[in-house]
């Protein structure tokens, strides 16, 4: 097991290191500058604020200066929010992030499962169909419409919950129900899907001429070998959560990290995206490995490495 | 006999979607200026901002929505699944290698990967298009740009989760009597693992399609989808989008699209649940 | 699986604690405002918003500073006087002028200030405003040292500015963004980290008290500005809102007590909200505008451009699409601007149109190139968009291409002057017509249409060095005469309209202005 973590965390090296590169060289190439704006910069100065950024050069050039400043720890500035730091932006935005993920994910996941659990074992009859519909539902909506309209429900209409705004609890129950949503979906159609397949496989059969209940069927035997795609799926998941989105944080004004995915890339805000996208691949590094040990744990057929 | 329903359904929206626009009184681009009405009989799905009529609309985006659909996720479909069966197959170091290259290529940010195919091909291709029997297609160089850029983000999750299945599969007992009988990787592939794969992979189908529709309308709504005067019913949701706002809202421009995105969505799972059925 | 029992507490407790760190239980503040989108920066040198300079004018003050009307007002100088050629100006500052920790406020920091804004290093976007100042040009460009600027200190209270030109608006300028000062110790210690709450030292109405990114600015009155009496608001948040409808959805959950901008009001329900108390709209000191690419055809005829020009019926736009009223353009410079009259430009013409576009060589239409029009997709670019080539298509016969970019591609674009018809605006940075009409100089990088004009030039260059105010008037409006009715190198469209949101019951020292001035330290709370 160590060995695998280990071997495992090893071999994340070049891979975090591919995509800063890979991003770094993306953003560059992209046309535009990331200190053009509606009224003209002069060539001057925007050879002076290339330079002190060390933007200046070709491309693999200005790639040695960011690594080696990688190398010593410091992730660069934001070309955008002039004298901030990206660590100090992302330790600033990150945790709420977290916060708010933290709790979509478990909406996710707790209500994704019992969906498709249920959907998939009153797959005979009406309710089984209505279910797996209302599945298919929640992931058929794209956010921004979805958003909108729960706060518009939600907060004008049923005056339940506040619109937008990040500091009071019940400021995160709209946001973190509109981004777990689609998920929730998504999660419902694997579960059920892994599941008609277990409830049909021979050792279910002969659990349930053994006698034992149907609920205790489902839960105690098939959901574990059934689970194993969601798990693969939860993996990257929870990496895509737990660092926001874009229109979730727009919509509700949350101060998150999500947005500098999309307005980072917007503002060829290069060390922003780097550095935000670096973060990102450690979470999917991370969620990957639990998932992969979970899943081992589960199906004791897969062995991990030869 | 469910099943045969479903298609003829399936088919009768395409057909109004592909028929639709020919038939129409209205154009798809036609400005007018009966703004924003609300369903009527002149206008049965009622107009947008512009005055264009929506049904018109909505029908002529169906095109375009299915056709990125179907192209993303086929594209996803083919990378995805050969990748994920070569790398649950081989397992070991090169599995981990192959994996390690997908999660490098799932972090980075599609919208930077769109940006830059979009900006660096989009002239090339036109050009391109324009000296072959192919220039017709050339004003849409931007939209066949955005198929394989759809394509490409779809295959990650597909091939991790057809990877994960193989790894199970390969220790089956029937894929080792395979391997003892002699024959080789790729039969043992294709005849033997990849029939386990498709009840997931069928399913997983049903979320590409969608997956990929609805990234289309979020690049729409960013400003890097499918280009106007073209319509799909992603930049139909995105204009509806921009209309909501708590005191007066055009709902038709808002329920109509989504209305017509969930259920050919939820058309096409019930078509894929359908279709594993005799997998059992 | 005893450990898996453990995971669900553990979870809950991470949880908590990660809900108690991050929601901070802070008392709301007395004013809580929509201000835009989130600061670039506070360092004045460095701002190029106008989101930005508003806050910076509650963190920092001029010599002069605009009051809640606009107008400009003495601020930290007590008077000013002119030489009788108008190129010397010399200030007076108030006595006792302190910085916020308590360090005296002299003339020698304006100086500082000014000289650090145009030396090259500190790369500012705005230095050009400064170029009003004797060899502040050339120090920007590196060609004479610092002591080469027309900018003297004779005693800690006086200010000597030495101009090339008269400039009647001088005074007025120094109340802008660019013109304020900073604490030069501050400064030089933390460098970029200088505008850090913990570091930060101002000498405005106000300090600032926290700055917590994509989240809120926020602003405690300064005890040692020189006249606190003036500022009544205690606590002031500033909130950094990227999304029209959200601002709005806090406006009306009283979690936002104003909205500053109209790109906080959804367009759609404007003609909702115009009878409304709380909607206060006003014009601005700004022009949106489609530029034309002169340097290639079939733009490159005037004849086409003036054609293109009369066939668009502007109403409409403002009527069905923008919804805010805006005035229609007809010229660059927005009408308000004190003593200065624009044009007439051209009213539209359809029978025109058709005819100049026949004898350009494409009657009816037959025969134009493929041009697209280049915007970004945002705000109401792509509606103004489509509107404008349906009436192209139905007035002149020509089906032009729409081309949207995302934001840096189109600056590029515009840059390169990569297009054929791409959509622009201009937000004027004082008023007075120079601040539009200076962009379509030659080879000016705000020009960005190629368009050159000799008479052009010569007019403003004239303009730029006659003493008589009104006949300097005349020139600008001569050329603008030239610009918007005869050579067309831009077709104006609409001149942009404020809104304000506010309950006039419980706030007050809010008006809407053309140059969208609205003070910090103005505002005031009504008591019921």
């Amino acid at each position: 097991m160590t060995t695998f973590i280990i071997r495992r965390l090893l071999s994340s090296i070049p891979v975090g290191a591919a995509v800063v590169v890979i991003c770094f060289a993306l953003v560059r190439i992209a046309p535009g500058s990331p200190f053009s704006s509606e009224r003209a910069l002069d060539p001057a100065t925007k050879h002076m604020l290339e330079a002190k950024y060390r933007l200046t050069g070709s491309i693999p050039t200005q790639l040695f200066c960011y690594l080696s400043q990688i190398a010593k720890g410091d992730l660069g500035e934001s070309l955008k929010y002039r004298g901030r730091s990206v660590v100090e932006i992302i330790g600033q935005s990150l945790p709420r992030s977290i916060l708010l993920g933290s709790i979509s994910f478990l909406i996710s996941l707790g209500l994704g499962i019992p969906l498709g659990a249920w959907s998939a074992a009153r797959n005979q009859d009406r309710a089984g169909s209505i279910l797996n519909g209302l599945a298919i539902l929640s992931l058929s909506i794209p956010t921004f419409i979805l958003a909108p309209t729960t706060v518009l429900l939600f907060s004008f209409y049923f005056h339940l919950f506040p619109p937008a705004g990040w500091g009071e609890p019940n400021q995160l129950v709209l946001p973190a129900f509109a981004l777990a949503l689609p998920f929730v979906g998504v999660c419902a159609r694997l579960v059920r899907s892994g599941l008609l397949e277990t409830l049909g496989s021979d050792f279910i059969r002969t659990g349930r001429s053994k006698g034992l209940s149907e609920p205790k069927l489902v839960l105690l035997h098939a959901l574990r070998p059934a689970i194993l795609p969601l798990v693969s799926y939860a993996g990257p998941l929870a990496a895509g959560i737990l660092t926001g989105s874009l229109l979730i944080e727009e919509t509700f004004a949350i101060p998150g990290v999500g947005q500098f995915f999309v307005s980072g890339v917007i503002n060829r805000d290069v060390f922003l995206v780097s550095g935000v996208v670096l973060v990102y691949c450690a979470f999917l590094l991370f969620f990957n490995l639990v998932a992969d040990w979970l899943t081992a744990l589960l199906d004791p057929r897969i062995r991990l490495y030869s | 006999m469910k099943i045969r329903i479903l298609l003829a359904i399936f088919f009768l929206i395409g057909g109004a979607a592909i028929v639709g626009p020919w038939i129409s009184p209205y154009g798809v681009s036609e400005v007018s200026s009966a703004r924003l009405l609300s369903p009527s009989f002149t206008h049965w799905l009622g107009t947008d901002l512009h005055g264009r009529d929506l049904l018109t609309r909505l029908l002529y985006g169906g095109r375009i929505s299915m056709l990125v659909g179907l192209v993303g996720a086929s594209v996803s479909l083919l990378v995805g699944v050969a990748y994920g069966l070569t790398a649950g197959y081989l397992g070991g170091r090169i599995d981990n290698a192959m994996m390690r290259w997908v999660d490098t290529l799932y972090a980075l940010p599609r919208i930077i990967l769109v940006i830059v195919l979009i900006s660096l091909f989009d002239l090339k291709l036109k050009g391109f298009l324009d000296a072959t029997p192919l220039a017709f297609l050339a004003p849409h160089a931007r939209l066949l740009l955005l198929f394989v850029a759809l394509g490409l983000v779809e295959w990650l999750t597909l091939a991790r989760i057809v990877r994960t299945q193989v790894l199970s599969i390969k220790e089956r007992p029937f894929v080792l009597s395979s391997r003892l009988i002699g024959q080789n990787t790729p039969t043992i592939l294709i005849r033997q693992i990849f029939p386990q794969v498709l009840p997931i992979v069928l399913t997983y189908l049903t979320l590409a399609l969608p997956a990929v529709i609805l990234e289309e309308s979020f690049l729409s709504f960013l400003g890097l989808g499918v280009q106007a005067p073209l319509a799909s019913w992603g930049t139909l949701l995105a204009d509806g989008a921009s209309l909501l706002n708590p005191i007066h809202t055009p709902w038709w421009c808002i329920v109509f699209p989504s209305i017509a995105l969930a259920s050919s969505l939820l058309l096409l799972n019930f078509i894929g649940d359908q279709l594993r059925k005799p997998q059992k | 699986m005893n450990f898996c029992r453990g995971i669900p507490g553990l979870t809950g407790l991470f949880l908590f604690s990660l809900l108690l760190g991050g929601c901070a239980n802070r008392p709301r503040a007395d004013l809580i405002i929509c201000n835009g989108a989130e600061p670039q920066t506070l360092d004045p040198a460095l701002v190029s918003g106008q989101l930005e300079g508003r806050l910076c004018s509650a963190l920092l003050e001029g010599l002069l500073r605009r009051d809640a009307r606009g107008k400009a007002v003495l601020g930290t100088a007590e008077k000013w006087t002119a030489s009788p050629d108008g190129k010397i100006y010399t200030f007076i500052l108030r006595p006792n002028l302190r910085w916020s920790n308590g360090d005296p406020l002299t003339s020698s920091d304006y100086q500082w200030s000014w000289i650090r804004a145009l030396h090259p290093g500190t790369a500012s976007p705005y230095s050009e405003i400064l170029y009003f100042i004797r060899g502040a040009e050339a120090y920007h460009l590196g060609k004479s040292p610092a002591d080469s600027v027309g900018i003297e200190t004779p005693d800690e209270r006086t200010l000597e500015v030495h101009l090339d030109h008269p400039t009647p608006f001088f005074p007025a300028l120094t109340a802008f963004t660019t013109y304020l000062p900073v604490h030069r110790a501050t400064v030089e210690k933390f460098k970029d980290g200088w505008t850090r709450p913990e570091n930060w030292v101002g000498n405005g109405p106000y300090r600032l008290l926290d700055w917590e990114i994509n989240d809120r600015v926020s602003l405690k009155k300064n005890p040692l500005y020189h006249t606190p009496n003036r500022v009544q608001i205690e606590r002031i948040d500033a909130l950094a809102v990227n999304r029209a409808s959200t601002a709005f959805n806090l406006y009306s959950s009283d979690q936002a007590d104003v909205l500053l901008d109209k790109g906080m009001i959804p367009s759609l329900i404007l003609p909702e909200l115009r009878g409304r108390s709380d909607f206060h709209p006003g014009p601005l000191l700004a022009t949106y505008f489609y530029r034309f690419n002169v340097t290639r055809p079939p733009f490159n005829d005037v004849r086409v451009r003036r054609a293109f020009a009369l066939a668009i019926d502007k109403e409409v736009i403002t009527d069905k699409i923008t919804r805010g009223n805006e005035p229609v353009a007809q010229s660059l410079t927005p009408r308000g601007v004190p003593e200065y009259l624009p044009p007439e430009g051209l009213q539209p013409d359809p029978e025109t149109a058709r005819g100049l576009l026949k004898s350009a060589g494409f009657p009816d239409g037959h025969g134009f190139p493929r041009v697209s029009l280049l915007y970004n997709k945002s705000e109401l670019n792509e509606q103004v968009a489509v509107e404008i080539q349906a009436q192209w298509k139905r007035v002149l016969g020509v089906e032009i291409e729409l081309r949207n970019q995302e934001w840096a591609t189109y600056l590029r674009s515009l840059d390169t002057l990569d297009f054929d018809i791409a959509r622009s605006s201009w937000v004027g940075d004082y008023d007075d017509p120079n601040t539009f009409l200076d962009c379509f100089v030659t080879n000016r990088g705000n020009n960005r249409t190629g368009w050159s004009n000799p008479e052009y030039d010569s007019l403003l260059s004239k303009a730029r060095s006659e003493p008589n105010p009104a006949r300097r008037l005349q020139l600008l409006q001569k050329a603008e005469t030239l610009l918007v009715t005869d050579a067309l190198p831009i077709i104006p469209i609409y001149h942009f309209v404020g809104c304000l949101m506010f309950d006039p019951n419980k706030w007050g020292g809010l008006y809407p202005n053309l140059l969208d001035e609205h003070p910090f330290s103005e505002i005031t709370k009504r008591t019921p």
